[in-house]
């Protein structure tokens, strides 16, 4: 099989959790500059889907192919699914930036020192080069006022800016978005929102687990539907949105729909 | 007020030990405190196996009744090594023997205050410190550590303020502290009371040092805090 040009590949991924089946032999391929929208109910399993590609749950059958490179697995002593090698999960690691839900910045560091640990540390990139970088990036996301700053003195919408940032100061080949506005409130989603687009717009390749269906209708060049843990909908989203084939695509969206129209009013 | 008969040197002598037993017992309980603590969240039976035996033995037996054990013991251990070894006769010092005590014995409440300090810092912020390639070594030195402080350091204090007043319990194995010395010129003087009390004033300026000192660690820990 020939993924060179694949930024990822999926092939029929498996994820147990205990007896419970939460992944049921999910396949995906993304190319660069894709965006790819994945969406579904609480318990669909599209965070677990996300995580797994960074190798945060370990998958129990299939496999991942990054940039045509593929995850090594192998079985432990109790017959448990674990990386073969910690090294290459660690480098893959390195070309994925992950946005988290609770944005998980470093508490004790500050906005500088977040988005400048990783480059410093895990690529040893010199440390006045970092700052420089980190610099251009904190003003690219309309945060660089806020250097000096803790996590905690922030609203969510600059620290999930901030946890951009620090995404993007790996300099990614993709980056992974993990409902990076469901803890957000209302008024905030938006400034996220918009740097999300700038992004998308600037080509990278993005995979953004959502519930924000306008983002994924204008933005995404592809959204994939998860329910219990198949994906039952999936394609452009001048299609998909327009003619869904699945019922419960359709109820999912007319759902949020007026629940997104309710908080603009 | 106080007629110390010129004793008052000879004290503050007893003082420096005190606080040199001291300090070498927290480095030696806080080096135990976090293997033990990391012993008790690894993944190994064994390693869990040993802490928890370690810390149910020490904090079960009094401090008292360890230390005569460890010093009287010791040095029957080492006569024995000694004479098989054919060595020239070995002095164990009350010194050494005191100061391993307290490390030992502290080093198991060390053990417990570290764990829950571990188990304290957020999952999510050690999770990022693995999605961006961080090895397990760098994740526990540059955010689990340094976020583990603000939690432990209560308990940290407590500990470091009664592992110091542990201290006066060398005094029973022959090592001339300070509550050995105000033993010695009470009963020079037989103005016992007046000496005690001295030393009791002398342990109230290092535990109201101590506790200085600690204010400014936990403010230095929690700058990142909202309530800071």
């Amino acid at each position: 099989m020939n993924n060179g040009d694949a930024a990822l590949v999926v092939d029929d991924l498996h994820k147990y959790f205990g007896s419970d089946e939460v992944l049921k032999g999910i396949s995906l391929e993304a190319h660069e500059g894709d965006v790819i929208a994945m969406m579904g109910a609480s318990g669909s399993g599209k965070s677990t889907f996300l995580r797994c590609i960074n190798m945060l749950e370990t998958l129990t059958s299939g496999k991942i192919y990054v940039r045509g490179e593929l995850i090594r697995m192998k079985q432990d002593r109790n017959g448990v699914t674990v990386p073969e090698d910690m090294k290459q999960v660690e480098r893959i690691r390195t070309r994925l930036g992950m946005v988290f839900q609770q944005f998980n910045l470093w508490s004790h560091m500050t906005v500088l020192e977040n988005v400048i640990e990783a480059p410093v540390h895990v690529l040893k990139i010199p440390k006045n080069e970092a700052v420089e970088r980190a610099e251009a990036l904190l003003h690219k996301v309309g945060i660089h006022d806020r250097m000096h700053y803790h996590p905690a003195h922030l609203s969510g919408g600059q620290q999930q800016r901030v946890a951009i940032a620090r995404a993007l100061a790996m300099e990614p080949n993709m980056l992974l978005f993990d409902e990076p506005t469901s803890a957000l409130d209302p008024e905030l989603v938006g400034e996220v929102l918009q740097v999300m687009r700038n992004l998308a717009e600037e080509g990278r390749t993005m995979i953004v687990v959502t519930h924000e269906i306008g983002f994924a209708e204008d933005v995404s060049s592809r959204v994939v539907f998860l329910h219990e843990g198949s994906i039952e909908e999936e394609g452009p989203p001048s299609e998909v949105f327009k003619n869904p084939s699945s019922d419960r695509f359709r109820q999912f969206v007319s759902k949020h729909v007026e629940t997104e129209q309710v908080i603009k009013t | 007020m106080f007629n110390l008969h010129g004793y008052f040197p000879m004290i503050l002598e007893g003082m420096l030990l005190t606080v040199e037993v001291a300090l070498l017992s927290l480095v030696i309980s806080v080096v135990l405190g976090m293997i033990g603590a990391l012993a008790k969240l690894s993944n190994y039976r064994l390693a869990r196996g040993a802490a928890t035996v370690y810390t149910t033995i020490i904090r079960g037996i009094p401090d008292l009744v360890l230390m005569t054990v460890v010093y009287f013991g010791g040095q029957m251990l080492v006569n024995d090594i000694g004479y098989a070894l054919e060595w020239e006769y070995i002095d164990i010092s009350p010194f050494v023997a005191g100061t391993l005590t307290i490390g030992f014995i502290f080093g198991a409440y060390m053990t417990e205050t570290f764990r829950g300090g571990i188990l304290a810092v957020s999952k999510e912020e050690i999770e990022a410190g693995y999605a961006f390639g961080m090895k397990r070594s760098q994740v526990f030195l540059r955010l689990t550590l340094p976020l583990m402080v603000r939690h432990a350091l209560p308990g940290f204090g407590n500990n470091w303020m009664v592992l110091a007043k542990t201290t006066a319990l060398v005094s029973v194995i022959g090592l001339q502290d300070m509550v050995f010395k105000a033993g010695m010129a009470g009963g020079a003087t037989r103005q016992p009371f007046t000496f005690y009390l001295v030393v009791a004033m002398l342990f109230l300026v290092i535990t109201g040092v101590s506790d200085l000192g600690l204010r400014w660690v936990n403010r230095r820990f929690s700058i990142g805090v909202r309530s800071a």
